[in-house]
């Protein structure tokens, strides 16, 4: 590859939308913030500065393939549109479906979508956007009568009072956290409330935590809305000029009872008193309000009160929908949702309708909305769905009820799956795979949480043959008949074509009209900066709705009158506990990306459940015991993590892992599918489950510089597995023990018998060490214990290949060499231990002290909020004035 | 007016005592010290690499002439003792009486000689003294010379290492199915054996001595199974015994060993008795370090301050050069036992401690010695080793770390994380706190 100079790019990761400067060098590229993006202004999160380390072309896709056989791209275009036209020719359009992603660039999205509503004319597109922001789509269409973010990332710098609800925004957003927290450090004043049931990084930040109980939120902002007008804050001079509803809203939620959040009414009283005298107030929410049976309803509890007071689209205030995908919003935009037309325009306004087919030239166009997620893959298992074309996301691993859905994919009879990868969970289930080209070698744009389009600009040739989504798209739909409507050279015309459309939505009253940008130059949109939509010859970026005009058909915002509905799962004696489940800070959906880079996974190696210590009492569930987390839909295995971070009655299990990277850790095959009745939006963490102690026989750890067999060696229950600087690590359990420990480590290091073992074994102590070794270099080293295995993890892999295998078997470092403990600051591999040495030593009082005595958290600073448990332990903060 | 002081044997043991005493109380004795060798006291235990030719006998002199004039020792050297008359307090020798207000005994061992036919012919030897490995360099000199070596312990196979070493076709005997199964398990003596025969010596085990064949000397050995080695010389190394004669004629209480006290005291209280020729507390020791603390003992007995002696605990290390084997206590496995077995096969590498209520009873190492002092440490005074129990095979450079954590997200930190352990749901351990 010859060397180019830096490309500016668009993560592909979160919703924040952070600009990246990407340069190529000779063994990689080099990843840097962007300073001059508004997003971030310089500063990445440990994924996204961890970017360069997963480009490499190891198990990437690189050639179509048709029922497992490599085949030319002319091949597989014909062969999947005939499959789709003899689908729509026997079953009509309706057994036709695409669930394409949140990844996707907005180019693409536009030509999926196109293809699917105009030409194969079915609304059948969803995408996984659906399971992570259609509740506020949803909740902000009932309020403003369009799918609008009203305000910008500054408002959340300008703002007195920051409002997170169900957002840990530290390990989710964490470059927009980091921007509250230089706000906060810069103004004092500013405070910052987190309303989550969970203690997580976030509540570092936080001056009131309010620990609710799961799904209380309406409860809770129908109290602050009672509250408000108590008070007297009603402005009422904008709800009586721009708000509808308003009564019976306040009526509704006079009658709910703040109480079923489960908290202390002088918790209550502070949060209301200090959310009513911030005017400049911003509530920021995510996956905590979305995926839930009643997310529509909490978007609009919060909507509700920022309308009542009118504190909405100006500066420092505002309801602020944060979204968990780089391009959630660009999908909305471009209508690739099931109950969304194109441009914000509506499905079932038959007005927009005729405008999309018309400008269009389509054939066809669907008159009701198409199926959302979760009844999508129902319809596959029920044989509606006769053909399924998955771009760029794992259903089989994050869709509720996951293994219904993964048997769902299974049983439809014809299954595309475009994506980077080949084994991912669902493209193992694909009749067809299609090579698609990834971040770093795709050009279109994205648009972040706040409405600013940038740019995704390629810095690497696509590899084999993989190619951009939209050219997929746009060769299928040529090779269906269709060429003339997709006859795209290149992304700039598909996002002329974009634009123009939103010209028309924006002639048609709508929100979304970036038409200045529709006759767009190529150097123009190649060169094209950051820029906030709306882009119309009369208006630029900005607010909305400070000017009091809404898009509802009278202009006027709505109060929704809603009411505390309970979960859809209720605990029972059989399944007691509530699962929550979240990201992880290093992680990023399903790890098909960040699992490539070692660092990543330095941080959380292992699927966990986090659980409170009563709670493991009552369960006899010691620290790092395995446990099975059980309901009607399934079972997982995860490490207990026994912490009060979790309140009691409740477990915490991230959404990460796959069949890839551990036997039993894909959560959402617990989760059942229940949604919201708007949204569509499935409850992803409010599933009903038992928790129970897997007690195996043995617990194993191992780290080996060759790829760990453990469907070679018999009597693994267990395992879990990441890539790490020196190879791979390995957590595993099992029920039987070996003859030979010795003869289970060649096995599981695929060594023969020409292999060398060095062994320790204990067996009064049930303890068993073993590396592999070819006489000098060692191959892998496995540690074995009858209980939770205590080993210097870090210290056995950073050093797998340069220490002995006698020292190796040690487990920890000798007297003379340092241990760093588990990694905490992943980018510049800062352990635990020597943060904890260093707050003693050197008996440092703030996160900065220990940052600059040990280099933690100044790179992406994602840690932060860690490195301050290190300290001395502070009380939980109350809102002090 | 000094005391007489009279001491019967120049070994090791009563070297170490009179240092001792003419520390603790210089100027309270005449001593007088009788050597059956021509020569004065040296270490014997490093006869093994004057046989092998890595040191010469004036390098493992202990005491020299000098010494012994600084101190005004009486040397009777090559002038056997005949006889203690306790009654007149005078030892007899062939040069008259010598009188004593204390006697120490220090007499040491005597080989044991298997009673097969031909046992007496020359070129049979045993291997105690510098006269014994002088014979052995002697008969080593002969080009293409032979040696049998009766006994796989360790005096047979240090010899056996010698002799191979002076040039000599070595071949040993061991009557069971392991060599030096006092002080190694089998897997260790497994590891030996192959190293002493990739140096050439051959090694049969299960031998069973018939007879030393021979006419004016011996010409071979002849096992029950008839087989023949041929032998320039016969080392008979198969064990020693308590040399107890001279005390038994004098009427002190004897059983296997020359029966002494907590103060080294025998039956007569005049006289004290050191070494391998003595039985503590049922005991009798062959090995260098008892001898060493029983004369620490004996010296503070005869300078009239209060010490006592309790019995030891012993290792062993064989000198062969290149070979690296350690030993110390019982390593028999029983019910109530519990081992740690480090296996390096690629190179050498054996260790095995044996545990009973979490403290080290036995620890056999081999390929790898240098922690066993370490190791010998614990077993002597029987430490608890449960909280280092996973790396107290790798010794004490592992010995010193802090508790790990078993759980692999970093996420845990100080102030957030409560981790009760395996102990049970109801203990929780700081250690567990580890962040």
């Amino acid at each position: 590859m010859s060397l180019a100079s830096t490309t500016c790019t668009t993560c592909p990761y979160c919703g924040v939308g952070c600009g990246i400067l990407a340069t190529p060098t000779n063994d990689g590229v080099d990843i840097a913030g962007d300073p001059d993006h508004p997003a971030n202004f310089g500063r990445l999160c440990s994924k996204g500065s961890a970017l360069g380390e997963t480009i490499d072309l190891s198990g990437r896709l690189l050639r179509p393939r048709v029922d497992g056989d490599d085949v030319g791209w002319t091949q597989a275009t014909k062969h999947v549109a005939e499959k789709l036209h003899h689908a729509i020719r026997d079953h009509g359009p309706d057994s036709v479906a695409f669930y394409v992603s949140g990844q996707l660039l907005t180019e693409d999205y536009y030509v999926a979508n196109k293809l699917m509503k105009g030409f194969i004319g079915s609304a059948n597109i969803d995408t996984n956007s659906r399971l992570c922001m259609a509740s506020s789509v949803a909740g902000h269409k009932r309020a403003f009568g369009s799918d609008t973010v009203p305000g910008t990332y500054e408002d959340l710098e300008e703002a007195d009072l920051i409002v997170l609800v169900g957002s840990n925004l530290a390990w989710c957003h964490p470059v927009l956290f980091q921007r509250i927290a230089a706000a906060k450090s810069r103004r004092p004043r500013m405070r910052v409330v987190n309303i989550d049931p969970r203690r997580t990084a976030t509540s570092d930040l936080a001056d009131l935590h309010l620990s609710l109980e799961p799904g209380t939120d309406v409860a809770l902002f129908n109290g602050l809305l009672a509250r408000i007008e108590q008070s007297g804050a009603i402005d009422a001079e904008f709800v009586l000029a721009h708000v509808a509803e308003f009564p019976e809203a306040l009526t509704q939620a006079k009658a709910d009872e703040p109480s079923l959040t489960g908290l202390d009414p002088s918790e209550l009283m502070a949060f209301y008193d200090l959310w009513i005298r911030s005017e400049r107030v911003v509530t920021v929410y995510s996956q905590g309000v979305n995926q839930s049976t009643s997310g529509t309803d909490k978007v609009n509890a919060i909507l509700n009160c920022h309308l009542a007071t009118g504190r909405i689209g100006r500066p420092g205030m505002g309801p602020f929908s944060v979204t968990g995908q780089p391009n959630a919003m660009g999908g909305r935009e471009t209508g690739g949702l099931a109950n969304m037309l194109a441009a914000h325009l509506e499905l079932t306004d038959p007005t927009h309708r005729n405008a999309v087919q018309g400008f269009w030239n389509a054939p066809t166009m669907p008159e009701a909305p198409g199926l959302k997620a979760v009844d999508l893959f129902d319809a596959c298992a029920d044989g509606r769905i006769k053909a399924l074309w998955v771009m760029s996301t794992n259903p089989a691993v994050s869709m509720p009820a996951a293994n219904r859905v993964r048997d769902a994919i299974a049983a439809c009879d014809f299954v595309v799956v475009s994506d980077i990868f080949p084994d991912t969970d669902t493209a193992k289930l694909a009749d067809v795979l299609l090579p698609a080209a990834a971040w770093g070698e795709k050009s279109g744009t994205v648009t972040n949480s706040d409405r600013t389009i940038s740019r995704q600009r390629p810095f690497l040739s696509a590899p084999g043959e993989a190619r951009p989504d939209w050219r997929i798209i746009s060769n299928v739909a040529d090779a269906m008949g269709w060429g003339a409507a997709f006859n795209y050279q290149s992304p700039v015309e598909i996002f002329r074509e974009h634009a123009a459309l939103s010209g028309i939505a924006g002639g048609l009253g709508r929100d979304f009209d970036i038409s200045a940008l529709s006759g767009i130059e190529t150097a123009t949109y190649d060169d094209l900066k950051p820029i906030r939509w709306p882009v119309t010859a009369s208006r630029s970026g900005g607010r909305f709705f400070g000017d009091g005009r809404f898009f509802t058909p009278d202009g006027r915002a709505r109060m929704v009158p809603v009411a505390h509905r309970p979960l859809a799962a209720a605990t029972t004696k059989h399944r007691p506990l509530r699962l929550n489940t979240g990201r992880v800070r290093d992680h990023w959906h399903t790890m098909t990306r960040t699992a490539r880079a070692a660092r990543l996974s330095q941080h959380m190696a292992e699927p966990y459940a986090e659980i409170h210590p009563l709670d493991a009492e009552a369960l006899e569930v010691c620290a790092a015991d395995l446990v099975r987390i059980e309901s009607d839909h399934g079972r997982i295995t995860a490490r207990a993590l026994v912490t009060d971070r979790t309140p009691r009655g409740s477990v915490f299990v991230p959404m990460h892992w796959t069949s890839n990277w551990a036997s039993d850790g894909r959560v959402d095959v617990v989760v059942p599918a229940a949604t919201d009745p708007i949204s569509g939006q499935p409850e992803l963490k409010g599933a009903a489950v038992s928790v129970t102690a897997y007690r195996p026989n043995w617990y194993g750890f191992a780290a080996s510089n060759v790829e760990p067999l453990t469907s070679e060696v018999p009597g693994i229950g267990y395992w879990a597995k990441a890539v790490t600087d020196t190879g791979w690590r390995l957590e595993f359990a099992g029920d039987v023990s070996p003859i030979s420990w010795e003869c289970h480590a060649r096995l599981l290091f695929g060594q023969g018998a020409e292999s060398f073992t060095t062994s320790l074994i204990d067996r009064g102590a049930g303890r068993a060490r073993v590396a592999v070794h070819d006489g000098e270099s060692t191959i892998g080293v496995l540690f074995i214990s009858e209980t939770p295995v205590e080993v210097a993890r870090a210290h056995v892999i950073a050093n797998l290949l340069s220490l002995s295998p006698t020292q190796l078997l040690a487990g920890r470092p000798s007297a003379d060499q340092p241990d760093t403990g588990a990694i905490v600051c992943s980018c510049l591999g800062v352990g635990a231990r020597t943060i904890a040495d260093a707050v003693t030593a050197q008996d440092l009082q703030t996160v900065d002290q220990i940052s600059d005595v040990t280099g933690a958290g100044t790179n992406c600073g994602s840690c932060r909020p860690e490195l301050r448990a290190f300290l001395i332990p502070q009380l939980p903060k109350v809102a002090a004035e | 007016m000094p005391e007489r002081l009279v001491v019967i044997g120049a070994g090791m043991a009563s070297g170490r005592v009179l240092e001792h005493l003419f520390e603790d109380a210089p100027g309270a004795y005449n001593v007088t010290l009788f050597g059956a060798e021509p020569r004065g006291n040296y270490d014997r235990i490093m006869l093994s690499p004057v046989l092998s030719g890595e040191k010469t006998y004036e390098e493992i002199v202990t005491h020299d002439a000098n010494w012994y004039a600084e101190n005004a020792v009486t040397c009777r050297f090559g002038e056997a003792v005949t006889g203690i008359d306790r009654d007149r307090k005078v030892v007899l020798s062939k040069e008259g009486e010598t009188p004593y207000d204390k006697l120490v005994i220090a007499t040491g061992s005597a080989p044991f000689i298997i009673p097969v036919p031909g046992k007496d012919l020359p070129g049979v030897i045993t291997y105690r003294d510098l006269d014994d490995t002088n014979a052995m360099i002697g008969a080593a000199a002969k080009p293409g010379a032979k040696a049998v070596v009766v006994g796989g312990g360790l005096l047979g196979l240090e010899a056996a290492a010698g002799l191979k070493m002076r040039g000599m076709a070595v071949t040993v005997l061991h009557l069971i199915d392991h060599i030096m199964e006092r002080q190694l398990d089998p897997a260790a003596s497994q590891l030996l054996r192959s190293d002493l025969e990739s140096r050439g010596i051959r090694v049969h085990t299960k031998a069973n001595t018939h007879e030393i064949v021979g006419t004016d000397r011996v010409e071979a050995v002849r096992l029950d199974d008839g087989i023949e080695y041929e032998a320039d010389i016969v080392v008979m190394a198969v064990g020693i015994r308590p040399e107890t004669a001279l005390a038994q004629d004098a009427g002190l209480a004897c059983g296997r060993g020359l029966h002494v006290d907590d103060q080294m005291i025998t039956s007569d209280e005049n006289i004290l008795a050191v070494g391998e020729c003595v039985e503590h507390r049922g005991s009798c020791y062959g090995l260098v370090a008892p001898l060493y603390e029983m004369a620490k003992v004996a010296a503070k007995t005869l300078a009239g301050e209060p010490a006592a002696y309790t019995g030891s605990s012993t290792s062993t290390k064989l000198k062969v050069t290149g070979v690296n084997l350690f030993s110390a206590g019982d390593f028999a496995e029983a019910d109530d036992r519990e081992e740690i077995v480090f296996r390096d096969p690629g190179r050498a590498i054996y260790k095995r401690l044996v545990l009973q209520n979490d403290r080290i009873i036995g620890a056999v190492l081999y390929g790898d010695v240098t922690d066993g002092p370490w190791f010998f440490e614990r077993l002597k005074s029987q430490t608890d080793v449960a909280d280092v129990r996973d790396t107290l095979i790798f010794g004490p450079a592992y010995a010193e770390g802090t508790a790990l954590d078993p759980m692999v997200a970093a996420a845990a930190s100080r102030g957030d994380f409560h981790l009760p352990r395996r102990s049970g749901p109801n203990t929780p351990s700081a250690s567990a706190l580890a962040a």
